[in-house]
C-alpha cells in the first residue's frame, strides 16, 4: 500500500525493495553505515569522529539542534535506524553503550546523503528474510491481592540471525511491554517513525483479575488483553527498524528485566505523563502551521477522516457484539423456562417437546456466545488496534508541527539577537558587541539555516512503517 | 336504551365467528381505533365496524353481567389484553409483553382472538351483547355498568384469605395447584422469550448502523488501493445488510407464533385462575351457609335452610361448568402450543435457509475479490 501518487526520488527503490521482506539484518552494528541527517541528537559533527557521549536524548526537541552545524539537503536520505541509548524515561539504559556503535559513524560519515545504507545491507547480509513468529500466552496469575499481576510467556520461534537462538520464551508482565513502548516512543516519535501504539492500561480489568473473581469477564479481559499483547508485538517487530532496537531485543531474549516502574499509572513519571499530555492538547490548538508541503496536508486530512470512519465502525461492532452477548444470555435464560414448562406440562407430548426444545435453544446459545466472539476478535479488537494506531500516526504529525514551532521560535530568537548586534554596532559597544556576537554564534549552531529534516520527513519511510504495522 | 335490551334476551349470533378478523388500527393521536370484519351468516356480505378500547371493555362487562346463566361463575372467561396505550411508558410496555411489539399487529391479532372465542363460546355467544358489539354500527354505550360480582378490587382484598382454601373435591384440588404452578413457568418463560425477541430487534439495529458506517468509508479515486478498500467496504456492507434482515425476520417469526401463543397460553391460564378463585369463593360462601343453617334458631332455621339450598345449588352448577371448561381449556391449550411450536419451527426453518443461501453468495463473491 505504497503512496504512488508521491514519485518517489529513484534513491527510494532501495527502501521498497526491503519492504518485501529482504535482508536486513547484519550485525547492528553495520547498520549504524549510514548516518542519520544532522538533526539526531547522536552526533554527527562534521568535526567528530564519535558521538558525543553526553548528547543524550530527551523528549525535549532542543538538542535536536545541538549538532546541527552542517548543510542539510532538503531531499533528505532516508533517516536511517538510530540506536541511540536515548534515556528511556522508563529506567536505567540498558541499550548497549555507544562506544560499540562510535567507530562506524565516522567512516559512513560520506555516505550520509545517500542511501548506502541499504545497499550495503543487502549486499552484506546472508539473505536473513523476515521470518519471525511471536506468541503470547498462558497468563498465569502471581502473587496475591493488590501486588498480584498476571505474568505472560513469549515465545519467539525466528531463524533470523539478529537472535541468538532459534525457538525461546520469556516470562513478561503488563508493565514491561508498556515499558518497552515507553522506551521505542521515546526514541523514535520525535524522528517521524510510527511506534506501534501498546494496549491500553485497565483499572478496572485489573482489580477484578488481582480480587481473584474467577469469573466469565475477568476470562474475557485477561483473553482480550493477550490477544492485544500480542498483536501489538508483531506489529513491532514488524518494522524492520524497530525490530533491530536492542530494547526489543532484549525484551524478546533476556530472562530478567528490571520493572518499567514508571509505567505505573498512580508514579510520578505516570503523572508527569498527564501533565504532558494536558499540554501537548493545549499546545495543539494554539499552533498554526504554515504547510508548505502539500503531501502532508493531504496525508493529514486522510488520516484525519480515516481517523472518523475507523472510531464510527468500532463503536458499531461494539455495540453488535454487546448485543450478541446479551442474546445468547437471554437464550439460555429462556431455555431454561422452557425446561421448567416442560417438567410441569402434563401432557406427554407437549412436555417432551417443550424440553427438547430447551435442549436446542442450549446449543443455539452457545452459537450467539461464538459468534459474538469471532466479531469481537475479528472486527472489534482490529478496528481498536487501527484507531489506536492512527492517534499514533496523528502524534507523529503533531510532533512534526512541535518541531516546526520550536524552528520558529530559535529563528526569531536569532534574529533578535541579529538585530540587537546590528544595534550594538552603530552604538559602537565593544565588549557587548562582542558579547552579541557570541550569543548569535551560539544561536546559529542552535538553529541551522534550513529547516529541520524531519519536516521534510520522507513520507515514504512514514507510510512503510504504518504499512507494515497493518 | 340499548343497555336495556341487552340485559333481557338472549340472541342468536349471525355471523360466522370463526371469520371475524381486526384488519385494521387507526391510531387518531392518543387513541386507537381498530376495525372489525365479521362475515354474515346469510351469505350476504360483511359487517365493518369501528371500536375502541372501551367498546371492548363494554362487552366484557356485558359477559360478566349475564343473568339467569346458571354456574356462569364456573366459566373461563376469554380474556382481554390490557388497555394499549400510544407511547406507553416502560411498565405498560412489561404488562402489555409481546402485544406492545410491533406497530399493534401482535395486539390486533389478540383482540381478534378474543373476540372469536367469545364468538365460540356455547353460553357467552348467546349474550346480545355479543352481537351488538359485532354488528352495530354505532359503538355501543361507553359508561361503566354497575358493579358486578366481578370487581377486581374486592377479589384482591378477599384473595390472600381464601385463595388456601381447601377444597373438598380431588379434581379441583389437584387443578388449583396445577394451575399456580403452569401459570407461574408460563409467564416465566413468555418473559424471557421476550427479552429474547428484543435483543435480536437490537441486533437488527446495530447491524444496520454498521452498515450504513461502512458505506461512510466508500471513497471515490482513482488510487487502486482506495477502490479495493471501497469494494471490500461495499461488499461487507451488503454482508451486514443481510444479516439484519434475517435477525428481522427471525425476531417477526419469533413474535407471530411462539411469543403470542405463550403470551395467550398465559392469559388464558391467569383466567382459569380467577375461574378457580370464584368457585372457591363459592365454597366458602357454601360452608358458611351450611354452618349458619346448623346453628340456625328454630324461627331462622327454614329461612337459613333456603340459603343453603340455594348456595348448594349454584355451588353444584358452578362445579359443572367450571369442570367442562377446564378439560375444554387443558385440551386447547395444548392444541395451540403445538400447533404453535409447528409454525415456529417451520417459519424459522425457511429463514434459516434463506440466510444461508444469502450468506452463501456473499462468501463466494469475497473469494471470488481475494
Amino acid at each position: 500500500m505504497a503512496d504512488t501518487a508521491r514519485d518517489p526520488p529513484p534513491d527510494r527503490t532501495d527502501f521498497h525493495e526491503v519492504e518485501d521482506g529482504e535482508d536486513l539484518f547484519l550485525e547492528p552494528s553495520a547498520i549504524q553505515e549510514s548516518e542519520p541527517a544532522s538533526l539526531s541528537a547522536v552526533d554527527i559533527s562534521t568535526n567528530s569522529n564519535g558521538p558525543k557521549q553526553d548528547s543524550f536524548f530527551d523528549d525535549d526537541n532542543e538538542d535536536l539542534f545541538a549538532e546541527a552545524t552542517e548543510e542539510v539537503s532538503l531531499d533528505s536520505p532516508e533517516r536511517d535506524v538510530l540506536l541511540s541509548d536515548g534515556p528511556s524515561p522508563a529506567i536505567t539504559p540498558i541499550t548497549p553503550p555507544t562506544s560499540v556503535i562510535a567507530p562506524r559513524i565516522g567512516n559512513t560519515h560520506d555516505d550520509m546523503f545517500t542511501h548506502s545504507s541499504f545497499d550495503e545491507v543487502e549486499e552484506e547480509d546472508g539473505g536473513d528474510s523476515f521470518d519471525i513468529h511471536l506468541s503470547v500466552s498462558d497468563p498465569e496469575k502471581i502473587g496475591d491481592g493488590m501486588n498480584a499481576y498476571m505474568a505472560y510467556k513469549v515465545t519467539t520461534k525466528t531463524s533470523m540471525s539478529l537472535f541468538k537462538q532459534r525457538d525461546f520464551s520469556v516470562k513478561r508482565r503488563f508493565s514491561d511491554f508498556l515499558g518497552l513502548h515507553g522506551k521505542l516512543a521515546s526514541k523514535y516519535l520525535h524522528i517521524g517513525y510510527i511506534v506501534p501504539p501498546a494496549p491500553e492500561k485497565s483499572i478496572v480489568g485489573m482489580t477484578k483479575v488481582k480480587v481473584g473473581k474467577e469469573d466469565q469477564s475477568s476470562n474475557d479481559f485477561v483473553e482480550k488483553r493477550r490477544s492485544a499483547l500480542e498483536r501489538y508485538l508483531m506489529r513491532t517487530v514488524k518494522h524492520p527498524i524497530l525490530l533491530k532496537d536492542p530494547d526489543v531485543l532484549q525484551f524478546l531474549e533476556s530472562s530478567e528485566l528490571p520493572r518499567a516502574v514508571n509505567t505505573q499509572a498512580l508514579s510520578s513519571a505516570g503523572i508527569l505523563r498527564m501533565v504532558n499530555k494536558a499540554a501537548d492538547a493545549v499546545n495543539k490548538m494554539t499552533i498554526k502551521m504554515n504547510e508548505s508541503d502539500a503531501w502532508f496536508e493531504e496525508k493529514q486530512q486522510h488520516f484525519e477522516n480515516l481517523d472518523v470512519q475507523l472510531k464510527k465502525l468500532h463503536a458499531s461492532v461494539e455495540s453488535l457484539v454487546c448485543h450478541r452477548k446479551e442474546l445468547s444470555v437471554n437464550t439460555a435464560q429462556f431455555a431454561k423456562s422452557a425446561a421448567m414448562l416442560g417438567n410441569s406440562e402434563d401432557h406427554t407430548a407437549l412436555s417432551r417437546a417443550l424440553s427438547q426444545l430447551a435442549e436446542v435453544e442450549e446449543k443455539i446459545d452457545q452459537l450467539h456466545q461464538d459468534q459474538a466472539n469471532a466479531d469481537l476478535y475479528l472486527f472489534s479488537e482490529l478496528l481498536g488496534d487501527y484507531v489506536r494506531l492512527i492517534s499514533a500516526v496523528k502524534g507523529v504529525f503533531d510532533q512534526r508541527m512541535k518541531t516546526w514551532q520550536k524552528w520558529q521560535d530559535s529563528q526569531m530568537l536569532l534574529q533578535k539577537k541579529r538585530e540587537a548586534e546590528a544595534k550594538l554596532q552603530f552604538t559602537n559597544k565593544p565588549d557587548k558587541l562582542q558579547q552579541a556576537k557570541d550569543e548569535i554564534k551560539e544561536e546559529i549552531e542552535e538553529v541551522g539555516p534550513a529547516p529541520p529534516v524531519c519536516l521534510c520527513c520522507p513520507p515514504d519511510c512514514l507510510l512503510h512503517a504504518f504499512i507494515s504495522l497493518i | 336504551m340499548m343497555q336495556e335490551e341487552v340485559n333481557e334476551a338472549t340472541s342468536v349470533l349471525s355471523i360466522y365467528g370463526h371469520t371475524i378478523k381486526v384488519t385494521e388500527v387507526l391510531q387518531d393521536g392518543d387513541t386507537l381505533t381498530f376495525i372489525i370484519v365479521s362475515q354474515k351468516l346469510s351469505g350476504t356480505g360483511e359487517y365493518h365496524v369501528d371500536r375502541t378500547y372501551e367498546d371492548f371493555e363494554w362487552l366484557q362487562q356485558h359477559l360478566y353481567a349475564q343473568e339467569d346463566v346458571p354456574g356462569l361463575q364456573g366459566v373461563i372467561f376469554p380474556p382481554l389484553p390490557v388497555r394499549p396505550q400510544v407511547n406507553a411508558s416502560a411498565k405498560v410496555m412489561k404488562q402489555l409483553g409481546f402485544l406492545g411489539l410491533g406497530e399493534w399487529q401482535p395486539y390486533c391479532k389478540a383482540l381478534e382472538t378474543f373476540l372469536r372465542q367469545v364468538a365460540a363460546h356455547s353460553i357467552l355467544r348467546k349474550n346480545k351483547a355479543v352481537e351488538v358489539f359485532l354488528t352495530s354500527t354505532d359503538p355501543p354505550g361507553r359508561q361503566k355498568l354497575r358493579r358486578n360480582i366481578f370487581n377486581r378490587l374486592s377479589q384482591a382484598v378477599e384473595g390472600l384469605r381464601k385463595e388456601g382454601h381447601k377444597d373438598v373435591d380431588e379434581f379441583f384440588h389437584t387443578e388449583r395447584d396445577h394451575n399456580l404452578v403452569l401459570t407461574g413457568h408460563t409467564r416465566t418463560a413468555a418473559e424471557k422469550f421476550l427479552d429474547v425477541v428484543l435483543t435480536e430487534q437490537k441486533i437488527a439495529v446495530a447491524c444496520g448502523h454498521f452498515a450504513a458506517a461502512l458505506h461512510i468509508c466508500v471513497e471515490n479515486g482513482e488510487d487502486p488501493e482506495k477502490k479495493a478498500f471501497s469494494r471490500v467496504c461495499v461488499k461487507l456492507s451488503q454482508v451486514f445488510d443481510s444479516i439484519k434482515k434475517n435477525m428481522t425476520s427471525i425476531a417477526v417469526n419469533d413474535m407471530n407464533t411462539l411469543g403470542l401463543a405463550l403470551d395467550l397460553g398465559s392469559r388464558y391460564l391467569e383466567a382459569e385462575k380467577e375461574m378457580l378463585f370464584r368457585r372457591t369463593c363459592k365454597l366458602v360462601e357454601l360452608e358458611n351457609a351450611r354452618k349458619n343453617a346448623e346453628r340456625a334458631k328454630p324461627v331462622k332455621k327454614n329461612a337459613m335452610e333456603e340459603v343453603k339450598k340455594a348456595a348448594e345449588g349454584e355451588f353444584e352448577q358452578i362445579c359443572k361448568v367450571a369442570k367442562q371448561e377446564i378439560v375444554q381449556l387443558n385440551q386447547e391449550r395444548v392444541e395451540m402450543l403445538q400447533k404453535n411450536l409447528i409454525q415456529w419451527c417451520e417459519q424459522q426453518l425457511q429463514t434459516a435457509k434463506e440466510g444461508a443461501d444469502a450468506y452463501n453468495q456473499h462468501l463466494q463473491a469475497f473469494i471470488a475479490m481475494a
